[in-house]
């Protein structure tokens, strides 16, 4: 058993990978940051940090003669977004019931992917994690309310990376606001917004409801890393006679290696 | 027509086992392949052929990875071995000990996690192998 500890949830195998199968399926859908950065792990529920190579010198010695300083690291953040399903349920799927309620699974995994992607893209300041828009040194984009002129929008944040010298292709994560407008407007041609996007960008063009505006970024590789302690799993709280009380959690922080290789785009 | 390398009779094997046999010969050959084209490149004296020879050969390495990378998502034990040993550094034959011998997090450890009521899926830290979605956006 491990710190999951889900050998005492009374879950038969049958509903465990209903379950599982659930929630695998809603983060697929809901997960957009892992669509857009690099990824590293899992390394393991006991990793607790992530190296950064940077030191902060110590004021004081240990000894005269001798200096000292601290190695920086940027520690995990463990995320737990707990939901409870109903026995009853998780009982009539062992009977073959093929469609029970398992929305507290849906709106668990809803939970705790949007905390994922806002910290990597908005950042988590009491996880010491700072997300890619307010990491970027460029000055943001300012967006309007006519859809039809995205595609002019996201080409000057393109043509800002490439005056960095940051090579696509490019990404995009396009907020709520934007993305419903984006889908349905299309230019004079009749040539969809999106289509356009996507050949701007070249690197694909993701719904991402935790960004506020959008934000363009290059997915030419070792620029923004999510480094994964534990990977999203299913862990076991307590039950009673009529539920079982259960979480989704990982440990992960996120690190912006490359600050410069992303541009934001905001509303006034 | 059945696979020629089916050591028990078809009718008596799952899909699934089927289709892993379809992706380990398909690795096989790719890696067999790699071994015959390093051979002819060695032995060409012509160096545009050997140039194109070893621009196949890279090739098929390419392919032998994209299968493996399937036979690793849908196999979890090949899964925690791989996260055990690729990509690391120093002495393979330690990390092999550590994996034997620690409790801790590591993705290699044969030890009661993956035993139990869990359902055998997944990857073998209870984890539900979310993983990268990047292949996803593109």
């Amino acid at each position: 058993m491990n710190h999951l500890f889900r050998e005492l949830a009374p879950i038969s195998a049958a509903a465990w990978s209903e379950v599982e199968e659930e929630a695998k399926r809603s983060l697929q859908n809901f997960l957009a940051a892992r669509r857009l950065v690099d990824f590293s792990g899992p390394h393991g529920w006991a990793e607790s940090a992530i190296t950064l190579g940077s030191i902060e010198t110590l004021a004081d010695g240990p000894v005269p003669g001798v200096d000292g300083a601290k190695r920086e690291v940027q520690p995990y953040v463990e995320l737990r977004a707990h939901f409870s399903l109903q026995r009853a349920e998780l009982d009539a799927i062992e009977r073959g019931h093929t469609s029970p309620d398992l929305e507290p699974v849906v709106d668990a995994a809803r939970r705790i992917a949007r905390a994922e992607d806002l910290a990597v893209f908005h950042g988590y300041g009491a996880a010491g994690i700072v997300g890619i828009a307010e990491a970027s040194p460029h000055d943001p984009v300012q967006l309007g309310e006519s859809f039809g002129e995205y595609p002019r929008w996201v080409a000057m944040a393109v043509a800002q990376l490439r005056d960095a010298g940051v090579e696509g292709p490019y990404g995009i994560a396009l907020g709520p606001r934007c993305y419903a407008g984006i889908l349905e407007t299309t230019e004079d041609g009749g040539y969809p917004v999106l289509e356009r996007l996507r050949l701007i960008l070249g690197g694909g063009v993701v719904y991402a409801p935790a960004v506020n505006g959008a934000i363009v970024l290059s997915r030419r590789g070792d620029d923004f890393e999510i480094s994964c302690g534990q990977d999203l799993a299913i862990g076991y709280q307590t039950h009673d006679a009529d539920s079982v009380s259960l979480y989704l959690e990982e440990s992960l922080t996120f690190h912006a290696h490359s600050p410069e290789a992303a541009v934001a785009l905001r509303y006034p | 027509m059945g696979s020629e390398g089916l050591h028990e009779s078809e009718q008596r094997l799952s899909p699934a086992t089927i289709d892993h046999h379809r992706a380990i010969s398909s690795i096989m050959e790719e890696l067999e392949a790699v071994d015959w084209y390093d051979q002819r490149v060695d032995a060409t004296e012509n160096a545009e052929l050997g140039a194109v020879l070893a621009h196949n050969r890279d090739e098929e390495k390419e392919h032998a990875a994209m299968t493996l990378e399937w036979l690793r998502r849908v196999d979890p034990v090949l899964d925690r071995h791989l996260r055990t040993y690729l990509f690391q550094e120093g002495s393979i034959l330690e990390r092999e000990h550590e994996a034997e011998h620690s409790s801790g997090g590591d993705a290699g450890a044969d030890d009661d996690r993956s035993t139990g009521s869990r359902p055998e899926r997944g990857s073998s830290d209870g984890s539900l192998g979310i993983g990268s979605l990047q292949e996803a956006s593109q």
